[in-house]
């Protein structure tokens, strides 16, 4: 063959592959509108997304954003509540909040199984919260400075993520929704022992009463800061009310919980640091006062109180863990040796499980 | 108070102070365990442990009185659940050894008709999976990396010598602590062996550890421990909590 025939050819080869290729994205266009409207009908119809249906890009992107930030926030929220586990004041206390603490660590593990739905593993997401890629819930960079702030937690931290999580469990994507029925449950029951524990100490000595009061006086505005910042400045509320990821507004589920909180607070014989709060008879909602923002953005930047400590702890136990994970590693590869076929099914669902999602 | 009574209320003494001790050890690992699922894991045997120690403490007084307001030198926990948790192979090693001890207790426990038979029997079933699970952990960490073989034979044997205790009689435990002792010796030897480790050889019991728990006497780090533990419950007298 000479240099013009190779050429030529060439040539052509390439104007061929062109042609395919284009023929191949018109059919890849028309292939995704028609995946497109199957899954907006779905989320239209309120049907559950499942890891195997075809999904947009942006929404299993928005899905693992959040479902990781949610677990990441149950690990990091265990440290706060842990930090008191050793010295619960009594046998029964201490077995509530041991108790409360381990099914935080359930929730997390639900929550990254959740994730991996999506294609992404629990390490990967661990790597990124190590590493400040992916945040968690800036409640948890307040500190628990005496026991009343257990009950606080429990009653206001718990009673806020209840507010914001019971919705979820009617999000589109299926693994998410079911896992947050788990999780609410669970969470009922947390914010139950958080507020008769603060029962307890507001019915108590005056030193617990105070104890109280002030722990209550900390952790109210954080807690309405759970919620995010108000509708006009939150960046993906819009995209994840139209996938129905979230069914509620940021302010509407904050007002929901303060209409929650107030008499609760009556109940338990203790005030809310907000001179505004007041019942609204035209609106039928509580009135309350400006919340902070400088502060909400300023800890969610990383100058809150124990931002540093809360992430330098998980990293260290994930170091520390390093050389037993890589043991139980080391252990599984020697000893699977035996059941070969158990890695082929393996592998092969792997590849069914891709091909679904492709 | 007759003194049959004061016996099995030493009994329950010494057994619901060796799981609230060992209870409190294990809370210390919540939120910095080496995986997600071991978090859960060691919790729960922290809540079972927890449990056991509040019946017993029940039969002999207020729970919290005796948990909170007693001295160091008034606890009756061998001196092997006090230990530090160290790092993840010494927490192993410590309920391997405990795990394997308290399975063969409240099994002759449970099949006897003494006044622990009902609280044996349902904890014994709470305590072969601690068992279980101390095994497991054993086999992966002695037969896994170097590292962790290392570590794991490190372990063994810096707790070997506080094996010895848990074999002292004590007054209102009705069991064949004999025989006990050899089960305990045969479960753990092939445990340790299937998980390529060697069995210490050192002494199980010391000239000052022999029983020294169940006596009162207890290492340094116990000290701490109740000092953390009591101290908030101190600060309040008599207040309900």
């Amino acid at each position: 063959m000479t240099a013009g025939t190779a050429a030529t050819a060439v040539t052509a080869v390439t104007a061929d592959a062109q042609g395919v290729r284009a023929e191949q994205d018109t059919a890849a266009a028309a292939g995704q509108a028609a995946h497109e409207a199957v899954f907006d009908a779905a989320v239209a119809a309120d049907e559950r997304i499942e890891p195997r249906d075809w999904m947009p890009d942006a929404y299993r992107a928005s899905l693992v954003r959040q479902i990781a930030q949610h677990a990441h926030s149950e690990i990091i929220g265990m440290q706060p509540e842990a930090n008191w586990i050793t010295r619960a004041p009594t046998l029964r206390r201490k077995a509530i909040l041991m108790a409360k603490v381990q099914d935080e660590a359930g929730h997390g593990l639900y929550l990254y199984s959740a994730a991996e739905t999506l294609g992404t593993s629990r390490d990967e997401l661990l790597d990124k919260l190590h590493s400040g890629r992916q945040k968690y819930s800036s409640i948890f960079n307040y500190p628990t400075l005496t026991w009343a702030d257990v009950g606080a937690i429990g009653w206001l931290v718990d009673g806020a993520a209840i507010t914001n999580q019971v919705p979820l469990c009617r999000c589109s994507y299926g693994p998410y929704a079911r896992a947050m029925i788990r999780v609410c449950k669970e969470e009922s029951f947390h914010q139950r022992q958080g507020y008769e524990a603060l029962l307890a100490l507001s019915k108590g000595t005056e030193a617990q009463h105070a104890m109280a009061q002030d722990a209550v006086n900390r952790w109210w505005w954080p807690s309405l800061m759970m919620f995010g910042p108000p509708d006009d400045e939150s960046a993906h509320s819009a995209q994840s009310m139209a996938w129905k990821i979230k069914r509620h507004s940021n302010d509407e589920l904050r007002q929901r919980f303060v209409d929650i909180a107030v008499p609760q607070a009556e109940a338990l014989g203790l005030t809310l640091p907000d001179p505004d709060l007041r019942w609204n008879e035209e609106r039928g909602h509580y009135d309350f006062g400006p919340i902070d923002w400088t502060e909400f953005w300023d800890v969610l930047k990383g100058n809150g109180p124990c931002n540093e400590q809360r992430l330098s702890k998980r990293r260290q136990a994930h170091e520390d863990g390093a050389w037993v994970r890589e043991a139980a590693a080391a252990y599984a590869d020697k000893h699977s040796t035996n059941h070969p076929e158990q890695h082929t099914q393996q592998r092969t669902e792997q590849q069914e499980n891709g091909e679904a999602r492709a | 108070m007759t003194a049959q009574t004061t016996a099995i209320e030493a009994a329950a003494l010494a057994l619901g102070d060796d799981a609230l001790v060992l209870s409190h050890r294990l809370g210390e690992w919540a939120g910095n365990a080496p995986v997600l699922e071991e978090d859960v894991a060691l919790a729960n045997i922290a809540l079972d442990l927890l449990g056991q120690a509040r019946v017993l403490l029940s039969l002999v007084g207020d729970e919290d009185e005796l948990a909170y307001l007693r001295e160091e030198r008034a606890f009756r926990n061998t001196q092997l659940v006090e230990q530090p948790n160290g790092d993840f192979a010494h927490t192993i090693a410590r309920q391997l050894y405990f795990s394997t001890y308290q399975k063969l207790l409240y099994g002759q426990l449970a099949s006897g008709e003494g006044p622990f038979s009902g609280l044996a029997a349902k904890a014994v079933k709470e305590v072969a999976y601690h068992q279980d699970h101390a095994e497991h952990w054993t086999l992966r960490l002695g037969d896994g990396t170097p590292e962790s073989h290392t570590r794991m034979q490190r372990a063994c044997d810096a707790l070997w010598r506080y094996t010895g205790e848990m074999f002292q009689p004590v007054d209102g435990l009705d069991v064949d602590l004999t025989a006990m002792e050899n089960s305990w010796l045969a479960s753990v030897t092939a445990v340790l062996e299937q998980a390529t480790l060697t069995v210490p050889d050192g002494p199980r019991t010391g000239a000052w550890t022999a029983g020294a728990g169940r006596q009162g006497l207890h290492t340094e780090p116990f000290g701490r421990m109740l000092a953390e533990m009591q101290h908030l419950h101190r600060s309040h007298p008599g207040a309900t909590w």
